[in-house]
């Protein structure tokens, strides 16, 4: 067995438990689960900001432009250092596979979040985009928990978010189109939640055609 | 009847030989073999994927039609597997599974070099003909110094193999025998006869270091220096050095090719790099190793007579390698653990300091060799720790090479590569498994490197002699003789 993330050979731990049943798959080594800081502790009830008490400024301001328009996010791990090296593998580079490294704990939280019922909607990627990835990450995300992602929008081509500033995503026109419009409570699943802006891109849309409730799931915060 | 059936089993068991083998040797018949010539030397030579390439689909098209780029399957299917083209990769752990978007299937992608960019099975790689006329230089070096008498002997066989074409040669030159002045002749008999060079070497820094003297030896040459980060990433020159990464992209490309440090990190050990840069060399191409230290595999091949070797057993300045001095001190694990160095070992280090020369200090974990840093500080020295993870490596160095402080505490990332006029060397627990004999000899290497100070103390501090230590010496005695000899 070997990590899936730095291909080091992991060697597992052998009991009396272990030895009576058969051997179950580790995907990644004591090392790089260390590394991803599972978010566990205090965070701003609304963007699950790690370390803070309270609504962040970020969301206080978020609710004076927009008020309503969002519910909730959850976030699995700390946008670190090592997240962010996995994430430039896993989505930039296509590393499809370094995803099945962290499905369990994606799965753990997933559970414990109670958005079973919800639509579960994928942010989409430009045709440009996805031609040029070759899969969706956040629509990989709902297919590692075993859901159906349920695509709802459409997306015009447009600079990756990743290269602008806190100011020019601030500013971005909402690049997405609702297809249909829907009367049930919405989550959104993508990889990171930097400024939100996406999601509430998305949440806009929603609500302006009558869904209740929007809120959403990323893997890094 | 009967021969037709013979004649059949005959083919199938070839057939079946042929699919056991190609799991352990290398194959590259699937590179076209044709010479199409073309006026792109951007893509001479070159491995390249569909989003590498700047043009549009309908201007590959053209090319792929007038056989400039030559479309292969990327991944090929094995009786045990899948090999990676590109990388060479064959590791069922380092192949992944994606449903692709744009196929809507389950694809085979390489995870070992991906990195550079995925290669996907579905996807072709783009072979580009390395048939490119090169222009001829006249008089392309500008170099003036003198070399060594055996500096010349190696110089004078490599032209000899420049001109020859197809062959190998390993020239086995000490540490500090001024390898890279003794392989201009050679690159300037190959840029001459209008052929293309490339020198490959494993590190970044040392490719960086390269260029700036090359472009000084060479200055009417377009030369191209590629590295994971490098401005300039076309390598279109008919000079190219790179590090040995790089050359995943490569294939078939070069006439001469020049590879560096043979034995180190990460090239040693690494199948992926080997498999690379045997592909970037055409099929006659001149091949030119160069190694301070030879592993084993070397060794073999050379006492099978199968890799002529050339000896540069001198350095430039013409003074003998600094032998090591072995000092036991039975003590010294036990002041390791509590961080701290036994009261002889301090003595010799303050006595060292007392001389004008400054000291490198080796030990065998990053852990050991920032608490000895911080010891020595404590006592009173200038003192800077370097290891891999530091950020400051570069500029800790240079400032070190200004004599900005006296002692500079270090693992073995320093073993090769870099050079201070006038340091001793201390080894501080040389029997440590990550002391090879390579890294030793390396090690030894760094003191007595200058004109004006061309020796220099080397101690190994051990707790017992292991053989890598006196293998270490052996070796370095052994070039010493050779020099002396002739």
């Amino acid at each position: 067995m070997r990590c899936l993330i730095c291909h080091e050979e992991i060697i597992p731990e052998v009991s009396w438990v272990t030895f009576w049943k058969p051997p179950v798959e580790i995907k990644m080594c004591g090392d790089c689960r260390a590394a991803l800081e599972k978010i566990d502790g205090p965070c701003c009830p609304v963007c699950h900001r790690p370390d803070h008490k309270g609504v962040c400024r970020d969301c206080e301001q978020w609710s004076d432009t927009q008020f309503g328009t969002f519910d909730k996010n959850v976030a699995v791990f700390r946008y670190n250092e090592f997240g962010k090296k996995f994430v430039a593998r896993w989505k930039y580079r296509g590393d499809y596979v370094l995803f099945q490294a962290i499905k369990k704990e994606i799965q753990r939280k997933w559970e414990m979040t109670g958005v079973e019922k919800h639509i579960i909607v994928p942010v989409p990627l430009s045709k440009q985009r996805e031609a040029e990835r070759g899969f969706n990450q956040s629509e990989a995300i709902i297919l590692a928990l075993a859901k159906e992602p349920i695509s709802l929008f459409d997306r015009l081509h447009s600079e990756k978010q990743s290269k602008r500033g806190k100011k020019e995503r601030m500013q971005s026109e909402n690049p997405f189109i609702l297809r249909r419009p829907v009367h049930e409570s919405v989550v959104i699943v993508d990889d990171i939640y930097t400024t939100g802006r996406t999601v509430r891109h998305m949440a806009s849309r929603l609500r302006e055609y009558g869904c209740p409730s929007v809120s959403s799931f990323t893997i890094f915060r | 009847m009967r021969l037709k059936q013979a004649l059949f089993l005959d083919r199938m068991v070839n057939k079946l030989m042929n699919l056991l083998r190609s799991n352990t040797t290398t194959d590259y018949s699937w590179i076209p073999q044709h010479h199409t010539p073309h006026r792109y030397p951007q893509f001479a030579g070159k491995l390249l994927l569909r989003q590498e390439i700047p043009l549009s689909d309908e201007q590959i098209d053209h090319l792929v039609t007038s056989s400039v780029f030559t479309k292969v399957d990327s991944i090929e299917p094995h009786l045990w597997g899948h090999r990676c083209r590109r990388c060479g990769n064959k590791a069922s752990h380092l192949f992944g599974l994606m449903p692709h978007t744009s196929c809507k299937k389950e694809c085979r992608y390489c995870r070992s070099c991906i990195q550079m960019g995925r290669v996907l099975e579905c996807e072709p790689l783009y072979v580009g003909s390395s048939y490119v006329s090169w222009t001829a230089h006249e008089n392309p070096c500008a170099w003036q110094g003198k070399l060594t008498v055996y500096q010349q002997n190696a110089a004078d066989q490599l032209v000899n193999l420049v001109e020859k074409g197809a062959g190998e040669k390993l020239v086995w030159a000490v540490c500090g025998a001024g390898k890279t002045e003794m392989l201009f002749p050679a690159i300037t008999k190959a840029l001459e006869t209008g052929k293309r060079v490339c020198l490959a070497t494993p590190r970044t820094d040392v490719v960086r270091e390269l260029l700036p003297r090359f472009q000084k030896a060479f200055p009417e040459v377009r030369m191209q220096a590629l590295y994971g980060d490098s401005p300039d990433k076309t390598g279109d020159a008919p000079l190219i050095l790179a590090t040995t990464h790089q050359l995943l992209r490569y294939g078939r490309a070069f006439d001469v090719m020049i590879v560096d440090e043979v034995d180190a990190f990460p090239f040693h050990n690494d199948e992926s790099l080997h498999y690379a840069c045997k592909r970037a060399a055409k099929m006659d191409a001149s091949i030119i190793y160069l190694t301070a230290t030879p592993r084993k595999v070397q060794k073999k091949r050379m006492r099978k007579k199968e890799l002529p070797v050339v000896f540069v057993p001198k350095r430039f300045h013409g003074h003998p390698l600094p032998v090591p001095q072995l000092k036991l001190t039975p003590t010294l694990h036990r002041f390791l653990k509590k961080g701290e160095l036994p009261p002889k070992l301090l003595k010799q280090i303050a006595e060292q300091q007392t001389s004008p020369r400054q000291l490198l200090l080796f030990l065998p974990s990053i852990k050991k060799a920032e608490e000895m840093a911080l010891l020595l500080k404590g006592k009173g020295y200038t003192v800077e720790a370097v290891h891999a993870e530091d950020i400051d490596r570069a500029e800790k160095i240079a400032a070190f090479r200004k004599k900005k402080y006296r002692v500079l505490v270090t693992t073995t990332i320093l073993e090769r590569g870099v050079t201070f006029p006038s340091v001793d060397v201390f080894v501080i627990d040389a029997g440590h498994g990550v002391f090879d004999e390579a890294a030793l000899v390396q090690i030894a290497g760094r003191a007595g490197r200058s004109h004006d100070d061309p020796t220099g103390n080397v101690h190994f501090y051990h707790i017992g002699k292991t053989d890598a230590l006196l293998n270490a010496i052996e070796s370095i005695e052994y070039m010493n003789r050779l020099g002396r000899n002739t």
